[in-house]
């Protein structure tokens, strides 16, 4: 039975593969196929478990076989970024110095829960070395590629995640956001990402970077999809201590609810300034699309992004410090230089900076007192080229790095959850933050759903070209 | 804060930790910590009464 759809949702798979329509083995096979044929060019997969997707897309077919009930995302391929660990497989998190770690014994949480769901892992995917990244690229692996122009940067540090979703080479796949990871890739390759609210999707079994900032999410090529995937990994888990208790409150059963009713305001002056014309672009897009006409000005935001900023340099270098002394060569020189750097962080300064962070989520708790939902731009600007080191922001030349994050760092500094959507503007997409109150994924989630029915906000389908030659 | 003696602080500091800090990634471990204590000095120029509470909150 084929099963040849390369932009086929996971809606429409799961519906096929439990009408009958397709079998779980030929969804598998195609999905391969495209990885086989793409990936030499996007970069995106650093590994490939074919032999295990194979035996678990037999497996979901012989459940249907015996009439057994079949998840909501049976036979649906997905990936992970490699700091999700897979059984079997060593959690290289970008990084040379962990491919010489011994392969993880089970697999992480949350593809357990994605897999329970009917799911199908195919791979492991291209990341930023240890996470601290918002390009995309990695010395050891090479860059994952943007599919709209794959001279172009995925953003980071889940490139591979982005370039695969994007690309079509998967409709689902896994990603970890510390200061933007999810949301810049998400509005470089023009899908959809969701950064829920911190502690709500457990990360234990993941490599972790800032564990007082990590979160993991999906991305997708659709609104539903992101949701499908949202719901079939939360509860709780005592394995990773800050994931909440709360019992799983699943968003698609909301999706259909529209925006009647809800507040929605733009982030002003910090949100505004050093935005390239094309992100202040999507951004009235997607404000008069929701008659969002209200300006919120989010207090200190620069000075949240600061604290961000101190608060990674430093949990970061501590979590790197002894692979710092015994094995500094082997980092990546731009990622080992920032982590040195880090480590030299006074103290004082970093509990300030933590001290900062619950007075400006106070701040914060009483701005969603007076409105549901805020916008922001997801990056100052459309994918860089690869290997492009500085861009002018509001006229000054700065790094990209770590300036790609200029306008996600200031919402999960505390933890908001957030939905970034993509405008499909010409030449290259950029996306917007929808930005809710803790635990309130599902009104983003609403939002991003309205968006994307009144076609404001969507996935383009690229025509890739297997023959294209990858840039020197 | 002041940054004039970095390079100082940043030798003493490898030291401290136990780095061995190659003279080639001076510069680039100098420029990444000016901007960190640029940032720590946006944030600790901002006042906060004495009983203000770190975020992270640790359940015994």
């Amino acid at each position: 039975m084929a099963f040849s759809q390369p932009w086929a949702t996971a809606v429409e798979i799961a519906a096929a593969v439990t009408s009958g329509k397709s079998s779980a083995v030929a969804v598998i096979e195609d999905a391969l196929a495209r990885i086989a044929e793409f990936n030499p060019t996007l970069n995106a997969f650093t590994a490939v478990t074919a032999e295990r997707a194979r035996a678990r897309a037999c497996a979901v077919d012989a459940a249907y076989g015996r009439k057994k009930p079949l998840g909501p995302l049976a036979g649906v391929p997905f990936a992970v970024k490699n700091l999700f660990d897979i059984e079997k497989l060593a959690t290289v998190a970008g990084s040379k110095i962990n491919r010489t770690h011994q392969p993880a014994q089970r697999d992480s949480p949350l593809i357990e829960r994605m897999e329970a769901a009917g799911a199908v892992l195919v791979g492991a995917l291209n990341m930023g070395e240890y996470a601290y990244d918002f390009t995309g690229e990695n010395i050891h692996d090479g860059p994952s590629r943007n599919p709209h122009d794959i001279s172009r940067m995925t953003g980071g540090s889940s490139g591979g995640s982005g370039s695969a979703v994007a690309g079509g080479l998967v409709p689902l796949a896994l990603g970890s956001d510390t200061n933007g990871s999810i949301r810049v890739p998400s509005s470089l390759c023009g899908i959809f990402g969701l950064k829920p609210t911190y502690g709500r999707l457990t990360r234990a079994r993941t490599f972790p970077f800032v564990a007082s900032l990590d979160h993991l999410g999906p991305f997708a090529r659709s609104v539903r999809d992101l949701a499908l995937a949202y719901d079939s990994m939360q509860g709780p888990d005592l394995d990773d201590p800050a994931c909440t208790q709360r019992a799983a409150e699943p968003a698609m059963p909301q999706l259909e609810r529209g925006i009647e009713g809800l507040r929605i305001g733009v982030a002003g002056g910090y949100f505004r300034q050093g935005a390239f014309p094309e992100a202040l672009e999507a951004l009235t897009l997607v404000a008069k699309a929701l008659g969002a006409r209200e300006e919120i000005e989010i207090p200190q935001a620069h000075r949240a992004r600061a604290a961000a900023y101190v608060i990674t340099a430093s949990e970061g270098a501590e979590l790197h410090l002894d692979r710092l002394r015994k094995q500094a060569r082997e980092f990546d020189p731009a990622v080992r230089d920032r982590l040195i750097a880090g480590a030299m962080v006074p103290s004082t300064l970093v509990v300030k900076a933590q001290k900062f962070r619950r007075w400006y989520r106070e701040r914060m708790l009483e701005l969603f007192e007076r409105c549901d939902v805020i916008l922001a731009p997801a990056t100052p600007c459309t994918a860089p080229k690869i290997g492009q080191q500085t861009f002018i922001l509001g006229g000054v030349e700065l790094p990209v790095r770590p300036n790609m994050g200029l306008y996600t760092q200031p919402i999960s500094f505390i933890g908001l959850p957030v939905v970034a959507v993509p405008v499909p503007l010409q030449p290259l997409p950029i996306g917007v933050q929808i930005i809710v109150a803790p635990w309130r994924e599902d009104i983003a989630l609403r939002v991003a759903y309205a968006l994307e029915r009144i076609g404001t906000v969507a996935a383009p389908k690229l025509s890739l070209k297997p023959s294209l030659k990858v840039p020197a | 804060m002041a940054t004039a003696p970095l390079d100082d602080f940043i030798v003493a500091a490898s030291r401290v930790l136990a780095i061995s800090l190659e003279p080639e990634w001076m510069p680039a471990v100098k420029t990444n910590l000016e901007i960190t204590l640029k940032y720590a000095a946006m944030v600790e120029e901002f006042d906060l009464p004495d009983d203000a509470e770190p975020a992270p909150i640790f359940e015994a």
